[in-house]
């Protein structure tokens, strides 16, 4: 579980979190969305402790982020960076293996797991440069299931997935949250967003704008405030066909 | 590979010993003792300290183009021997150039850690470096201009190019330990530079103290890099070479580099050092002179072989 009250980040003199509180239930899948420059990446990066915010706490099962090592808070919440890729062909297992690092361990048990669980096994001795997209992206999220944190805070991890992929990597994601862990997601894509989540927030401009279950929170009124465009009641994407 | 190379480099090491103007073979214990043996472990600190130092940088600033000569030190240490030299201390004090090299190495050290320090980021490392390499390029160049007399000019330049040359115990003891102190931080960054991989966002995610990780391979750089500089000169495109080559059969984990990128750069400066003495010149080939000769050719493979990767 992971808890924020009264978040206030500001950059360049523009206050990009503006009082943000919420809690992130562990067992639930929780999707931040909101147009852009809402405050999704600033928030995400808050909770995993790796921008310190101006005012506000935020604590990880009760215990405050800033009074933890960060070797503590990184076995603690594995984070997920948008657009993340590799700066060397490192094998698939070897970038799975960094999950491990907080722990100081090599993990064979979890980067196993974690391969397997993002369908890589036959792919764990690839570079990863020579992969897709879409497999590289799953290299990633292994490194970030192998860290076994409780906490899971990714950011856009479905950015330019094809929809099968999208599917396959909530779904992934879904099952991690019934397993018990806090697992929030930054997406773009509401009908993600409305098909998997257990619970939307919808961050405009620095600010909780709406929060609660796809349908309370998926309305025209929303979309037309937050997103500045009108949409019927019936074009609301709740569910994919 | 790190025990091929380490072979590779003992071999190499034991072949120095044996080549020389007197002779091949052991002709003389003091030859051998004085002249090759104190020259041969230079050889191997020099190359090994680049060797490292340009695996760290590569990994800790992402990009295969980074060299130690990025640092600055070099151009500090560079400065701390011309003014040496143009003071005339080098005259009448044989320590005074290496001591010299020394203190410019550590004070160009010193003021790049300090700029760098206060954004913590592989990229202001780079900034500050660029700035204290021009600042002491520019400022040998205003030595070199109201150089003393045409001697000293042509001592300064041929110093400047790098060589082992006439080398002896008294330099080993000034860069040994220098070298082998930077060596031990560089040798250590392996699960941090691998973590920086992803960039520097997800190493600070992942538990990995970013800022003092850069710290600790710009002190281990430019003690590595600054002593060798100093009782040897400029040798140049090692840092940058060594790693590139070695990544092509070793893999790119930054991690897995190091010891084989101090191997082979100490391999290299070894067989670079014994390939100057076998040139039938009048004088030495500067050290600096062939393994730029030797860089060049390898660097430019490394572009067109890998296009426009980073």
């Amino acid at each position: 579980m992971i808890a924020a009250r009264g978040l206030v980040v500001t950059r360049g003199g523009r206050r990009v979190l503006d009082g943000v509180s919420l809690v992130l239930e562990s067992g639930a899948l929780t999707a931040l969305a909101g147009p852009n420059g809402a405050g999704k990446t600033t928030l995400l990066s808050a909770l995993a402790g790796l921008v310190v915010p101006d005012r506000g706490t935020v604590s990880v099962d009760g215990v405050a982020l800033a009074s933890l090592h960060r070797v503590e808070r990184a076995r603690r919440i594995a984070w997920l960076e948008q657009g993340a890729r590799a700066a060397w062909g490192l094998t698939v297992r070897e970038i799975a293996a960094l999950g491990r690092l907080p722990h100081g361990d090599a993990g064979a048990a979890e980067v196993a797991a974690a391969l397997e669980a993002c369908g890589l096994e036959a792919l764990a001795g690839r570079r990863v440069d020579t992969l897709s997209g879409g497999e590289a992206r799953r290299a990633m999220l292994a490194r970030v299931l192998a860290t076994g944190a409780e906490a899971l805070l990714l950011d856009e991890p479905a950015a330019d997935l094809d929809p099968a992929q999208g599917f396959a990597l909530m779904r992934l994601l879904r099952r991690e949250a019934e397993r018990g862990r806090t697992v929030a997601v930054v997406l773009h894509d509401l009908s993600l967003a409305a098909r998997f989540a257990d619970r939307i927030v919808l961050l405009a401009e620095g600010r909780i704008a709406a929060d609660g279950a796809a349908a309370t929170v998926m309305t025209p009124e929303h979309a037309g405030r937050v997103f500045g465009v009108r949409i019927g009641t019936d074009e609301i994407p709740t569910v994919l066909p | 590979m790190t025990r091929t190379l380490a072979v590779l480099t003992a071999a190499l090491a034991a072949l120095s010993l044996l080549v020389g103007q007197a002779g091949f073979g052991v002709v003389d214990g003091t030859i051998l003792w004085e002249l090759r043996a104190p020259r041969t472990l230079l050889a191997l600190a020099v190359g090994a300290g680049l060797g490292a130092s340009g695996a760290a940088l590569q990994g800790l600033l992402r990009n295969r183009l980074a060299d130690p000569g990025l640092l600055g030190v070099t151009g500090g240490a560079s400065l701390g021997a011309v003014l040496a030299y143009y003071y005339g201390l080098a005259a009448f004090l044989p320590l005074a150039l290496p001591a010299g090299g020394l203190v410019g190495a550590a004070v160009a050290s010193g003021a790049i850690l300090a700029l760098a320090s206060r954004t913590g980021t592989g990229a202001s490392l780079v900034l500050a470096g660029i700035a204290v390499s021009s600042l002491a390029g520019a400022a040998v160049a205003v030595a070199l201009s109201f150089a003393p007399n045409p001697f000293a000019l042509a001592e300064i330049t041929v110093w400047l190019l790098g060589s082992l040359e006439d080398r002896g115990w008294r330099e080993v003891a000034l860069a040994l330990p220098a070298v082998a102190a930077g060596l031990a931080l560089l040798l250590g960054l392996g699960r941090r530079l691998d973590a920086l991989s992803l960039g520097e966002a997800t190493a600070a995610s992942l538990g990995v103290d970013v800022a003092a990780t850069v710290r600790r391979a710009a002190a281990g750089a430019a003690l590595a890099v600054g002593a060798g500089a100093a009782v040897a000169g400029g040798v140049g495109f090692v840092g940058l070479i060594v790693p590139n080559l070695l990544r092509l059969r070793a893999g790119e984990r930054p991690g897995a580099l190091l010891l084989p990128s101090a191997l082979g750069g100490a391999a290299l400066v070894v067989a670079a050092d014994i390939a100057v003495r076998l040139v039938p010149l009048q004088q030495e080939l500067r050290l600096g002179v062939l393994t730029a000769l030797l860089g060049a050719p390898l660097l430019l493979h490394l572009a067109v072989a890998h296009g426009g990767r980073p």
